[in-house]
């Protein structure tokens, strides 16, 4: 009974868990993994997001969950589907590193972007970031679950962590 | 995504010969560095979701040890050396004269050393790159990272990004002697590159 379904969060894909799931995304180093939440319903929702903005897209059709900037409102757009209320939409998030340093080079500076970008998304919406786990230089896989709204966080380096 | 055009096929043969050749320049120097045999696999150039890529070198959650080289010039892209911890262990005590090196928690000195391996090996592919083709080719000054496959090559994903959800790479398994412990050289071309590239090996694009 107590066996709880995960559902896995792709590189640059969104899911939403709405009857007491799991969501995980694994190998997050630049990428951040968003979650939203519906704390009342218990709808959560998750984007593995890899690059701050849509302008800088090149593709025919824009995949919204890879792009900050679009992968805020697509989630959004999911989880009202699934019967969240996105007027009580809370986030959290985790990632956003900075894997390899160079003297110099900044244009690689992507992590923190993607992590600047995510919040001013989620400011345009009105969404409070209650909890974040972001930067430094390592990678993360996240698990949230959808029923106690905890957001585990393991690292090589770090050990696990909760939000 | 469309990175071809016509005669797909054999430009994708085109890509593994440069995999060839490069990783077979690479496998020669890390053959000197440790005096030992170093045997490499046929490479293997495929186009690949982003979410099957870490899969490569055993899953997005696997420790590995990567080094990591930009390469600038006229054909850009993103290069990684990437080792299991057992062959960085074995690596390292071969080449500090020691015994009792494991990683993942390596010392400076460690992680500096595994560093210039990488940027020997890294040199000498794009050389041998540089020699057949004719082309500029520059490895920037290389990184190393002790972490999950996943964070790590997909820092080298993010020019592809742009252009769809999945990405070519040219990646060659190498393994010294016993097979135990094997590591890779994934060079992975910028898609703006292969223009260039295939034009200095005199394949027309269209």
């Amino acid at each position: 009974m107590n066996e709880v379904t995960v559902l896995k969060v792709g590189m640059a894909d969104m899911k939403v868990a709405a009857s007491g799931e799991s969501l995980r995304t694994t190998g997050l180093g630049s990428c951040v993994g968003l979650v939203l939440y519906d704390e009342k319903r218990r709808i959560a929702g998750m984007a593995h997001i890899m690059l701050p903005s849509s302008s800088i897209a090149r593709e025919n059709r824009i995949n919204p969950a890879k792009y900050a900037d679009t992968a805020v409102p697509g989630l959004v757009e999911l989880m009202k589907r699934a019967g969240a209320d996105p007027g009580r939409l809370v986030a959290k998030m985790a990632g956003g590193a900075q894997m390899f340093h160079f003297a110099g080079e900044d244009v690689m500076r992507i992590g923190p972007r993607n992590v600047e970008s995510v919040k001013e998304a989620l400011e345009k919406l009105g969404i409070r970031l209650i909890a974040e786990d972001t930067g430094g230089n390592y990678g993360r896989t996240v698990e949230f679950d959808s029923r106690t709204g905890v957001l585990h966080i393991r690292s090589v380096q770090h050990g696990v962590k909760e939000i | 995504m469309e990175l071809f055009g016509q005669n797909a096929e054999f430009k994708l043969d085109v890509l593994r010969e440069i995999g060839n050749i490069g990783a077979g320049n690479a496998a020669t120097a890390l053959s000197k560095l440790l005096d030992k045999r170093v045997n490499m696999q046929v490479p293997s150039v495929s186009v690949l979701p982003f979410e099957e890529i870490a899969d490569r070198v055993g899953g997005a959650e696997t420790v590995v040890v990567a080094v990591y080289v930009r390469v600038v010039g006229d054909a850009p892209g993103n290069m990684f050396f990437i080792m299991s911890l057992e062959q960085a262990n074995r690596l390292l005590n071969v080449l500090l004269g020691m015994e009792d090196i494991k990683g993942p928690g390596y010392s400076d000195m460690e992680l500096s050393t595994l560093c210039e391996i990488g940027n020997i090996l890294g040199g000498s592919y794009l050389t041998s790159l540089a020699d057949l083709t004719g082309m500029r080719l520059t490895p920037t000054v290389p990184s190393v990272a002790v972490d999950m496959a996943g964070a790590i090559l997909g820092y080298g994903l993010l020019q592809f990004g742009t252009m769809g959800d999945d990405a070519l790479l040219i990646d060659t398994v190498f393994f010294e002697g016993d097979r135990q412990a094997e590591g890779h050289f994934i060079f992975i071309p910028d898609p703006d590159a292969f223009p260039q590239l295939f034009r200095s090996l005199g394949v027309p694009m269209e």
